[in-house]
């Protein structure tokens, strides 16, 4: 007799499986390496030309690596690279864009996270007309509003100063960033604002002490769209500041763009990287809480 | 003063949707109110204007004798319980039910007295450290009590506490409530969908509908004298037998059939006379050896049955109509067998077919 199992089964069983191979992953792989190359391959030649120097570039041979590295066009960049009037490189720009996108980020943040709670939770007189009102805003273009708003800031003795640039950062961070915090104060379950009520808590003892803590994640989404949108800003920097206070965007235009003596690719390159490091870091550092607070209600209606 | 809790010609209206109209209820001290009916009827709206957490449109909500309809959640002196719980999920149990005492700026020592003392009550004190996520739901409903309890107010407010937990415990919990009630006497307001929780746990049950209270009695008056063929329709599972019929003095005649109704306690002292409604609850219909002294007897065939295990729900056709009955789960019946049925017309509701008003 031959050891057989009399209920072997016979037939499909278990998982069902899969070619590694098959078509659709071809063509789905293949897609996705085609658009990752395309996005990588800028700044693959963007680092490797910054680490160049002039006689090597002028090689011509865009995508092979440096022969000699050299970080001397990096150091040029952030500290000599020449705008057109100063030779101070990118570091006053860089400071510049700190002392603008620190205050405006929070200053924005801080407002507008209030208002949604408000819009939200506190049904006062007026809610939807003031939230169609700020919505509203959200659409009109910029360019409408450039001019009124240099009247209006050179009545206030703001104009050309930092904490003007900040109040309009602020200002214009409102409507998208009350959108956002209404959607997700919105979402958390309205029975834990009424029980706070009954529990004697008042506006800013539900806003602080219960909101706040169920809220990071969409406090990250905010800080991440906030501080890339005002870092990444160029059309308000060059037109409520001076070029003295002028941010990082507009100082890396204007050493990119002078006309004196030979163009240095390599310091530009350097420059350029140097501009999209603090967005990119935001970027690399917070991405996992970025997805989770999208995921949390961002987008929810 | 004797009631705890008065509302008085109250309206609620959400823009134009009228969802409570001319509502007046009594509530007495110590007392158990339960307000019972079906999704989206207001019970909930209800129980929030008296927790003040919706401006009323009109009318006024007293509480222990003052009128409190201007007054915010926290100086009413009520504690409330969610049907999601609505743990502070960032805080530990100690600190949900120490939430509400620090507002109030209570002493450190009297607020951990207070906790101490809940704690006890609902057997939480191994939880205390730990937070809302890590509890079970059974678990958390009793923090959400114990919120209401340290508060240590008159009048408690439940809005389906319940509803969130599995059968096995809701039985569990529903037992405790009722045995918190008779150790604290508080005066509780509890809205449910669910009748049992309702028959169980009230002095009195408030029928809702529509925005209005249809019937408000104890569980007793609700299930033996229903004032509506709704509430008789909604009280009682399986529900209630409605045979559509004609009354004529003393006999109820539908189809070929004839039931003698002497003996049924005719709201209005005399008898009716007209198109009529004949409610008969499946577990009032007497079968077996028991049905020799009922006054009024037929046959019928079995269509269908339901064994629950302490009793079998019987299907048949009686006069016309689709009738359920209810039997000893230890009856033999099968689908097809003939049995004999009584009604006794005294434990039996008439409605007037137009106005479906209790004869
Ligand atoms: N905020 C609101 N705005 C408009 N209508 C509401 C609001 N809250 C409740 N309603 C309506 O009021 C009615 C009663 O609701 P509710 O009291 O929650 O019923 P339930 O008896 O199920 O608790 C429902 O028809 C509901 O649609
Ligand atoms: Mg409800």
């Amino acid at each position: 007799m031959v050891d057989v199992t009399p209920d072997a089964l016979a037939g499909p069983q278990g998982p069902k499986p899969r070619k590694t191979f098959s078509r659709r992953n071809i063509f789905l792989y293949g897609t996705l390496i085609m658009v990752a190359l395309y996005y990588a391959l800028p700044l693959y030649v963007m680092i490797i030309t910054s680490m160049k120097g002039m006689p090597e570039i002028r090689l011509g041979n865009v995508f092979s690596p440096p022969v000699e590295i050299t970080f001397a066009p990096w150091v040029k960049a952030w500290s000599e690279a020449c705008t057109g009037l100063t030779c101070e490189g990118l570091s006053t720009g860089f400071w510049n864009s700190v002392r603008i996108t620190i205050p405006s980020v929070i200053a924005s943040i801080a407002i507008a996270s209030v208002n949604g709670y408000a819009l939200a939770n506190w049904k006062f007189k007026g809610a939807d007309a003031f939230f169609t009102i700020l919505i509203f805003g959200a659409f009109i273009p910029y360019q409408v509003m450039l001019y009124p708003i240099v009247i209006m800031l050179r009545e206030m003795g703001l104009y050309g100063s930092l904490s003007g640039l900040v109040i309009v950062h602020t200002i214009f961070g409102m409507p998208i960033l009350t959108l956002l915090f209404r959607n997700y104060f919105t979402s958390l379950p309205e029975e834990l604002f009424k029980a706070a009520r009954v529990d004697g808590a008042g506006f800013w003892g539900i806003y602080f002490r219960i909101m706040l803590p169920m809220s990071v994640p969409i406090f990250t989404v905010a800080v991440i769209l906030q501080v890339t949108g005002i870092w990444n800003d160029f059309l308000f920097g060059v037109v409520y500041t001076r070029p003295e206070s002028y941010p990082m965007t507009v100082a890396l235009n204007n050493i990119v763009n002078s006309t004196q003596g030979v163009k240095e690719y390599n310091v530009n390159m350097a420059a350029t990287i140097i501009t999209g490091l603090v967005p990119l870091t935001i970027y690399f550092v917070s991405g996992k809480l970025f997805v989770r607070g999208i995921a949390a209600g961002a987008v929810k209606g | 003063m004797n009631n705890s809790v008065e509302i008085k010609n109250l309206d609620l209206e959400f823009g134009a949707v009228k969802v409570l109209q001319n509502l007046n209820l009594e509530i007495g001290k110590g007392e158990f109110l339960v307000l019972l009916g079906s999704s989206g009827c207001g019970k909930s709206t209800l129980l929030n204007c008296i927790a003040g957490l919706l401006d009323v449109t009109a009318g006024q909500i007293h509480i222990k004798g003052n009128n409190v309809t201007w007054a915010e959640p926290s100086e009413r002196g009520i504690g409330m319980v969610f049907q999601s719980y609505a743990l502070y999920p960032q805080m530990t149990v100690e600190g949900n039910l120490s939430f509400g005492l620090k507002n109030a700026k209570l002493p450190k020592d009297e607020i951990a007295a207070r906790i101490k003392r809940a704690a006890e009550i609902l057997q939480i004190e191994p939880l205390l450290k730990r937070k809302p996520a890590a509890l079970s739901g059974g678990q958390r409903q009793r923090v959400a009590i114990g919120r209401a309890l340290v508060r240590d107010v008159d009048v408690f407010l439940f809005d389906e506490p319940l509803s969130n937990l599995d059968a096995k415990l809701r039985a569990d919990l529903r037992v405790e409530i009722k045995r918190l009630h008779q150790n604290l006497q508080n005066t509780m307001i509890y809205v449910t969908h669910d009748q049992i929780e309702a028959m169980t746990l009230a002095d009195r049950i408030a029928i809702m509908r529509g925005g209005k209270i249809m019937q408000l009695g104890s569980p007793d008056e609700i299930y033996g004298r229903p004032i509506n063929k709704y509430v008789a329709g909604f009280i009682g599972s399986p529900s209630m037998n409605f045979l559509e019929g004609h009354l004529t003095g003393d006999t109820f005649e539908v189809g070929d059939v004839s039931i003698p109704m002497a003996g049924y306690d005719f709201a209005n002292g005399g008898a009716a006379n007209g198109a009529a409604t004949l409610g008969i609850r499946p577990e009032h219909v007497v079968t077996g050896e028991l049905v020799g002294n009922a006054p009024f007897q037929a046959d019928v065939t079995v269509d269908l049955i339901e064994p629950m295990g302490s009793d079998t729900v019987v299907d048949c056709q009686f006069a016309g109509a689709r009738f359920r009955l209810r039997m000893d789960g230890q009856a033999r019946v099968t689908v097809g067998d003939t049995i004999r049925l009584g009604l006794d017309p005294s434990r039996a509701s008439l409605f007037d077919k137009d106005t479906e008003l209790r004869l």
